[in-house]
């Protein structure tokens, strides 16, 4: 996506209902914010009256809920069980099938379907995210094809987060709560008493085609002042703080600290952080077949490395222990993934503290593990 | 179809049980005619009165080892069968009556039956695998059918079949349910128990039961823990522990942590 520095403009709550019909019209399933089950996910939405208005959520380690806020915000709340990936990364995907005619076999994929799709609030974290899993599907020499289909088709409205939330730690990973990568236009809530607008940035040709049928005026100087004073509040509000500082080295020199010990006592090794999270990316692939042997299919599905079956192989599994399993996650996340691909594999935005149904903290975990000089604080 | 001559053998065998898995098979009414074109349903009481003689390729056997006749006729099934793979909670980990293990079974009889002398019961209800060498265990109560048909299709195929030890949350997250525990405050086995039902309670709201019995590597300990900060009283805890899986040792040994 290139970047088409066009000037910001503001337009009204209702412009935004135009942009999503417009969406749909250019052939977008447009995937936004939606309330279901008492949480705020990631599904295909009809109009902006699906989105979850005058909701927020509440955040705290392993726990999660939504409630009522007193004014009519669009985008009130931060991040939720959901992440992009759903889309981008299916769970579950089949890569392709077999069948058998006498001795012939023959295989054939699935044609990557031609769905587009356009993702209405993804935050600076989740733009950091989708980069992240970028640089992982569309590394040359071993680009995953419907990947690449799937990215190159979608359309992103990103969103400056107004608040953050209890869980969140963008500001430390240096990946918000401005969105500043490549979108194709990104929204900013402008919300008192009296204005209910939205501040659009454009980011590309497409946002700026699309922006050409909504009703808009040029951005002032007061609303720019509005939404930076908004970020900044933001920033100041992180509900969790990480020390990056030399991290990875930290970490990467205390395979042993206890406090992996003590974290093991907690952990349920359920996979939840590493499902949640919107960067991890590993999957296995199951074949199965009809009784017959006429046909095969083989799928590919997310898998987690706190899975035994993750690390077998011949003889059983290589991480057999909840502890080597919690530390191959967090070392990975927060140092290997510096070596391998150049840059945190967190973008802090707080899932798998919220997600993890004991509440494990990946903030306050890398940090007495990677406070080696003081003795480990107490778990309990 | 007679003209499948090397079709192999499939036996299914009842002990202490239900039904309910057994029955998962006649339920698999779409796979069915495929089924018995892949294996030539030798023994199968509850659906045939056609019963051939051993030995079997493949026996299914559902229920656990209650009394001393069935604890002598699983053996001459081990006998009389190539490969045995036991179907459900009951031939798996004891089933819902191996509640007896924790009482006194003659308690029981005494209270139950009019004439307890002729009740001839173990003290103990025991998996399959206490007595014999079992080659495959497919957990459930009862058993998906879905995955029944994957064991067979994979037998048939000389492979392993898919149905992974890891917890039913992993099943919640690839179906994008959201987490009742987290999002509800809803104490919830998922975490310690073995997928295979697809996440079906959290997907209407219910807290995982256990039916699929232990994951691998279950940190039974730490979830009580976590029920308890939910509000779980020391009874409800060791109830959900001793269910349909209370004779598994990972559960049995939690319930007992929570004796009063
Ligand atoms: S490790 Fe946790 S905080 Fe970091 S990106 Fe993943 S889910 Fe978000
Ligand atoms: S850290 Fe939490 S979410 Fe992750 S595997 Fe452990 S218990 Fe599950
Ligand atoms: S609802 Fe239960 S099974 Fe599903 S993720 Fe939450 S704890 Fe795990």
């Amino acid at each position: 996506m290139e970047t088409v520095p066009k000037a910001p403009v503001v337009i009204a709550e209702k412009a935004l209902h135009t942009l999503v019909c417009e969406l749909q019209s250019a052939g977008y399933r447009v995937i936004g914010p939606t309330l279901r089950d008492q949480a705020i996910i990631y599904d295909e939405i009809d109009s902006v009256a699906d989105l979850p208005q005058g909701w927020t959520d509440e955040q705290q380690p392993g726990s999660y809920r939504v409630a009522k806020r007193p004014d009519m915000a669009l985008f009130g709340y931060t991040v939720g069980p959901h992440s992009w990936k759903k889309f981008l990364h299916p769970p579950r995907l089949r890569l392709w099938q077999a069948s058998r005619t006498g001795n012939e076999v023959s295989f054939s994929h699935d044609e990557t379907p031609s769905q587009k799709y356009a993702f209405l609030g993804v935050r600076s974290c989740e733009l950091h995210a989708i980069a992240i899993q970028d640089q992982v599907f569309l590394q040359a020499g071993h680009e995953d094809v419907g990947y690449r289909q799937r990215r190159d088709d979608s359309f992103i409205i990103a969103l400056n987060c107004s608040e953050a939330g209890g869980t969140c730690f963008c500001a430390s990973m240096k990946t918000g709560p401005q969105a500043t990568n490549s979108f194709d236009l990104a929204l900013t809530e402008l919300l008192s008493e009296d204005r209910h607008e939205f501040l659009v940035e454009i980011g590309s040709q497409a946002g700026a085609d699309l922006m050409h049928g909504i009703a808009s005026r040029e951005a002032s100087a007061g609303d720019l002042e509005t939404a930076e004073k908004l970020l900044a509040q933001t920033a100041a509000n992180m509900g969790r703080h990480l020390d990056t500082q030399g991290l990875k080295e930290r970490l990467q020199e205390n395979p042993e600290h206890r406090r992996w010990d003590e974290v093991a006592a907690r952990c349920l090794s359920c996979s939840n952080c590493t499902l949640v999270c919107p960067t991890c990316f590993c999957t296995s692939v199951e074949d199965t077949a009809d009784l017959a042997g006429d046909t095969a299919e083989r799928w590919r599905r997310w898998d987690s490395c706190f899975n035994g079956e993750f690390s077998y192989i011949h003889g059983g599994s290589v991480r057999s222990s909840t502890k080597s399993r919690y530390r191959q996650w967090l070392t990975h996340k927060l140092a290997h993934w510096v070596d391998q691909f150049g840059s945190s594999g967190c973008v802090g935005c707080g899932r798998c503290i919220s997600w993890c149904p004991t509440g494990i903290d990946i903030t306050e975990e890398a940090a007495a593990i990677g406070s080696a000089a003081s003795p480990p604080e107490d778990a309990s | 179809m007679a003209t499948h001559s090397k079709r192999p053998k499939l036996a299914v065998w009842k002990f202490a049980s239900c039904d309910g898995c057994q029955l998962s098979l006649l339920d698999c009414e779409d796979e069915l005619l495929a089924v018995s074109e892949a294996v030539e349903i030798a023994y199968f009481a509850e659906a045939s009165r056609a019963m051939q003689k051993g030995p079997y390729d493949i026996s299914l056997v559902e229920g656990s080892i209650t009394t001393p006749h069935d604890a002598e006729r699983i053996h001459q099934i081990r006998r009389s069968s190539r490969v045995l793979i036991t179907i459900g909670a009951c031939a798996t980990a004891g089933g819902i009556q191996a509640l007896r293990n924790f009482k006194n079974v003659k308690e029981f009889t005494r209270t139950v039956y009019a004439h307890p002398e002729y009740i001839d019961t173990l003290k103990t209800s025991t998996p399959i695998s206490h007595h014999v060498k079992v080659d495959f265990e497919l957990r459930g109560c009862p058993i998906n059918k879905a995955q029944l048909l994957e064991v067979i299709e994979a037998l048939l195929h000389g492979r392993k079949p898919n149905t992974p030890a890891h917890s039913v949350c992993m099943e919640c997250k690839l179906a994008g349910t959201v987490c009742v525990m987290v999002a509800h405050g809803t104490p919830c086995l998922g975490p310690v128990t073995h997928a295979g039902c697809d996440a079906l309670c959290p997907r209407y709201n219910r807290g995982c039961f256990g039916c699929y019995g232990p994951k691998e590597s279950p940190n039974t300990h730490a979830l009580a823990a976590e029920w308890q900060r939910l509000g779980a009283q020391l009874r409800t805890i060791r109830h959900a522990f001793r269910n349909f899986n209370a004779w598994a040792e990972e559960f049995r040994k939690e319930s007992e942590k929570h004796e009063p």
